[in-house]
């Protein structure tokens, strides 16, 4: 039986459908999940994709992280369920505190669209595990809150405890402190990044690279290895 | 004050009414008079106003524009052509595909971010009303001069409003076109372009059928911005004794916009509507009348239970309000409660304000009073019809004898080279991404080519790789030399462009973007740029499918230059083929495509180097634009090309530098015998392009071209880390990267 990854669609999620495609490139059947819905009708892994949920009025994700969906992601994640933020899903569950930290507006006020290259400095957890450590990718970045921010024994505890899992390379392309782009819980089993590796799973889309893929199919190995 | 019925109206014949201040004519006024048989009531007022003005109803473009039917080309693929929300074009496998360009323009000036955003907004419900799921948008933007304090307030804000809107809808900012000329500083033109795909059965229209059908309003509540948006701003010319029009501007709600697509679709899904008019310039005047008018029978509305977000709003107001992210849909009354159900489940408001009719009036009722009851085809498709005087400007021989042949050349490989990085370094040559990158053009997952690329490219179907390809282009200085020519040359850029990404050009939008139709100048270059536009989509085969006109883009008696902005639609079978522009691979050959003759009027070099406008612009040979598509888009077909770049403003040299910075590679090209080094790099001779041929494909190559006619010149190899001009000088590809890309962010930070 093929592994069943979870969507979530908030209002104003708009990476959703890119999402289910590249589960599904990867080999795992991907299952939309509905914001107002608490049943995450038994999936094995959840994925919060990018987007302007509530169109990030109040403040990126902060309306989402109360919506049914999230009782019981934040219920199953903390009993080991493997969640992958993105960009906006990031942002959420830094609001539901599964991740610490939160993110500004990009030090230079605007939106960036660009192919944004990275180091995974975790290859551990379960979204990177088909990843080497150290090993350079380069993905789509697309935000205007991105720049992650925490206080200082955060961000020192996050570096002692490897759980900075991708850093910017070749530019901070945000302001982000120590150029951190994405980080993990204690557990591994919740990773959040600004990047988006949706966009980047088949040669001929978006950046043409297909660096990635690897997110699903370490999780679909994860999951099938179990 | 008391509610102005159809009653009061009767019985008070002589009531001064204010349709100067709506921005009525006088004769306009009158006709309102004798359709009614009596005064029209404030209500109707209100709505003849903002239906009849220029901006709606097209009254002194009408007659040019019937040319684009008249002249039509034969063509299968077109589904629906002019006249709906947006022309609809077969593109094969079931599916069908809906585009559309429009200006947001006198907005966009006076206040840039909210201008430009609900211009996104506005075309994108355009397509969605067609029943299509918006896939891609691309925006050709026009400022006043780079390095003019107010392009500074201007730029950022429509880019960033460009930006936040869109990239909150989800949908892929695939290209575009940014130019600066001092001409447009008081009235820059923001045109934003959309792309929608759907399956044939499910094309939607305009239209409201069948008596006891619901009016069902849905999206945002009505508020009091936007009132006269079309009437006061668009349809007038911009004026400092005029007290601020910025409550006219509307103010747009783009995640409120992306549930309204989300649950369209869904509502679509489901073929739970009759008709569907999205609410756009000149508000639920326009939604009720078009519908009614398109449709058979009449309307009945309840105006009141509009919902409103200021309680105040009196009826004439809520009949004109242009606020954003609004629909109206026409429901057969068995779907009603279904429909209400997907609107609940996406957050959206939604409420029955009336039905159809079998009468022949459109009605409207204020709390049980009536204060509308017109013929809705006077409203909304028989509004007043202009034969505006035109006539060729007495300084348009005296523009075209000042021949740009005649300027200094530059004298020596030095000299050629300095031109050359001041060319590319200018603003309107120079990389555009500090503005692209500020757009999504990653999301939806199929996006295949986008700004820089000749043309932006989307997949449609994941499965059989089917995509399409949109360009959009325009070049005022053309069109001010000679606007027949002109708008024929900013359509075959974008035929070409499109050509040259691998895609077949199929059809045709337009954004007519002209000063005063009052001025008789204006007017002549409107009737010839729409004349040489028709001529020239008859002759390649490509209709217009629908589009904008944008008049009274001046300020005060001075015009921008006539700008015609057009809009290809192609479609690829397999995206795997496509061509980008980049030059990839070291070793490959570099050929020339066309004949390069001495033609510098308008263009990118004349105005750099020498600040000059006049002569003639390059000559138009539209078969020769077909010739040169076919073995574009051939070649890549059969893999014999890796890469493509159409030549046009700024000629070869510019063609070179972008394809080269691109792809990361140097070139050594060596001047034919025929040219001297400044006219091969600098001339902008049309129907011309650059490709990059594999070695092993050169003789399939030029065997192709000999065989069908085009000349092709083989002018260089890629190869290096910079670009080599034989015998003349040499640029560092870092040089030449820091002259074309640090222009913008220099400017603006």
């Amino acid at each position: 039986m093929t592994s069943r990854i979870g969507v979530i669609t908030f209002p104003g999620t708009l990476d959703d459908r890119d999402t289910q495609r590249a589960v599904g490139l990867a080999g795992a059947e991907a299952v939309p999940l509905w914001h107002r819905d608490k049943d995450l009708k038994q999936v094995d892994a959840v994925v919060l994709p990018g987007g302007f949920s509530y169109g990030d009025y109040l403040r990126a994700g902060a309306i989402s992280r109360f919506s049914p969906v999230m009782e019981t992601v934040i219920e199953q994640a903390k009993a080991g369920l493997p969640v992958l933020g993105i960009c906006n899903g990031f942002q959420v569950l830094t609001e539901t505190h599964l991740l610490p930290g939160a993110m500004l507006r990009n030090n230079h006020l605007h939106f960036i669209c660009r192919d944004q290259k990275l180091r995974v400095e975790n290859a551990s957890t379960a979204w990177t595990a088909d990843y080497e450590a150290g090993q350079e990718i380069s993905i789509p970045l697309k935000n205007i809150d991105g720049r992650y921010t925490a206080d200082e024994r955060t961000l020192d505890e996050l570096e002692a405890e490897g759980r900075v899992v991708f850093r910017y390379l070749d530019g901070n392309p945000n302001g982000s402190l120590r150029d951190i782009a994405g980080i993990t819980n204690a557990a591994g089993n919740v990773v959040g990044l600004m990047p988006h590796p949706e966009h980047a799973v088949e040669p001929l889309i978006g950046t043409g690279r297909t660096d990635g893929l690897g997110f699903f199919t370490s999780i679909l190995k994860k999951l099938v290895g179990a | 004050m008391t509610l102005d019925t159809v009653k009061h109206a009767t019985e008070t014949p002589e009531s001064a009414q204010p349709w100067a201040e709506l921005g009525l004519k006088e004769d306009e006024y009158a006709r309102i008079r004798e359709i009614l048989g009596r005064r029209p009531t404030g209500a109707e007022l209100a709505m003849y106003s903002v239906m009849w003005s220029e901006h709606c109803s097209y009254k002194s473009s009408k007659v040019h524009l019937k040319q684009f039917g008249e002249k039509a080309p034969e063509n299968d693929a077109l589904l629906v052509g002019i006249g709906e929300n947006a022309g609809v074009v077969d593109v094969g496998q079931g599916y069908a595909v809906t585009f559309k360009v429009e200006s947001h323009n006198h907005p966009s000036y006076i206040e840039p971010y909210q201008g430009a955003a609900t211009g996104v907004g506005g075309i994108v419900r355009d397509i969605l009303a067609m029943g299509a799921r918006p896939v891609a948008v691309v925006d050709p933007l026009r400022f006043g001069a780079a390095d003019h304090p107010d392009t500074k307030r201007v730029l950022p804000g429509v880019v960033a409003g460009i930006g936040g809107y869109g990239n909150c809808l989800g949908l892929p900012n695939i290209g575009g076109e940014v130019v600066f000329d001092a001409c447009y500083q008081g009235n820059p033109l923001v045109n934003a372009g959309c792309i929608g795909v759907m399956k044939h059965e499910d094309i939607h229209l305009a239209k409201a059928s069948g008596a006891g059908n619901k009016v069902i309003l849905y999206g945002a509540r009505t508020g009091g911005d936007g009132i006269g948006g079309v009437s006061v701003l668009a349809s007038e010319t911009f004026d400092d004794s005029k007290p601020t029009k910025r409550p006219a501007v509307q103010v747009g709600d783009p995640f409120q916009e992306k549930l309204l697509i989300e649950c369209t679709l869904e509502i679509f899904q489901e073929k739970l509507v009759a008709g569907i008019q999205d609410l756009g310039g000149a508000g639920l005047s326009c939604a009720t009348s078009e519908l009614a008018s398109a449709g058979s029978g009449g309307m009945r509305v309840e105006l009141d239970s509009v919902p409103l977000r200021d309680a105040t709003l009196s009826p004439e107001e809520i009949l004109m309000s242009e606020s954003q992210e609004r629909m109206c849909a026409i429901v057969e009354p068995q779907h009603v409660e279904r429909f209400m159900e997907i609107c609940e489940k996406w957050d959206v408001i939604a409420t029955v304000i009336g039905e159809v009719t079998d009468g022949e009036r459109l009605e409207i009722f204020w709390h049980g009073e009536q204060i509308v009851d017109v013929p809705p085809r006077t409203v909304a498709h028989e509004g007043p019809v202009y034969q505006r005087p035109y006539a060729r400007p007495d300084w348009q021989d005296a523009l075209q004898a000042d021949d740009a042949g005649k300027l200094p050349r530059p004298t020596g490989g030095e000299e050629l080279k300095q031109q050359v990085l001041q060319l590319v370094g200018h603003p309107n040559q120079a990389s555009k991404a500090w503005i692209t990158d500020q757009y999504d053009r990653f999301v939806q997952g199929n996006t295949v080519l986008a700004q820089p690329e000749d043309a932006g490219m989307v997949r449609i179907d994941a499965d059989t790789n089917l995509g399409v390809a949109l360009a959009t282009d325009g070049n005022g200085r053309y069109a001010k030399l000679d606007p027949y020519a002109g708008a024929q040359l900013a359509l075959a850029e974008a035929y070409r462009n499109v050509a040259a990404s691998g895609a077949k050009p199929l059809a045709v939008s337009d954004c007519l973007n002209f000063g005063s139709p009052e001025d008789p100048a204006v007017m002549w270059q409107f009737a010839e740029a729409t004349r040489g536009l028709a001529d020239a989509c008859q002759t390649l085969g490509t209709p217009v499918t629908g589009g904008n006109v944008s008049l009274y883009n001046q300020t005060g008696e001075t015009a921008i230059h006539p700008t015609p902005v057009v809009a290809v639609l192609g479609v690829i079978d397999d995206v795997t083929r496509r061509t980008p522009i980049g030059f990839a691979e070291e070793g490959q050959l570099i050929y020339l495509l066309g004949d390069t003759r001495e033609e510098f009027g308008g263009s990118a070099w004349s105005q750099v180097v020498h600040e000059h406008l006049g002569g003639l612009p390059p000559q138009v040979d539209l078969e020769r634009e077909r010739l040169l598509a076919e073995i574009l888009i051939s070649a890549s077909r059969d893999g014999m090309i890796d890469a493509a770049h159409d030549l046009s403003d700024g000629g070869l040299i510019q063609a070179l530098v972008e394809s080269c910075l691109r792809g990361g590679t140097g070139a050594r090209l060596v001047v034919p015998d025929a040219l001297d080094a400044f006219t091969f790099l600098f001339s902008e001779s049309a129907g011309r392009a650059v490709v990059a041929v594999p070695r092993s494909e050169e003789v399939r190559f030029t065997d192709m071209c000999t065989v069908r006619g085009l000349p092709a010149t083989r002018i260089g190899v890629v190869d290096g880390e910079e670009i080599d001009i034989q015998g003349e000088f040499s640029i560092p590809l870092s040089e030449l990267r820091t002259a074309h890309e640090g222009t913008i962010p220099g400017l603006i930070a």
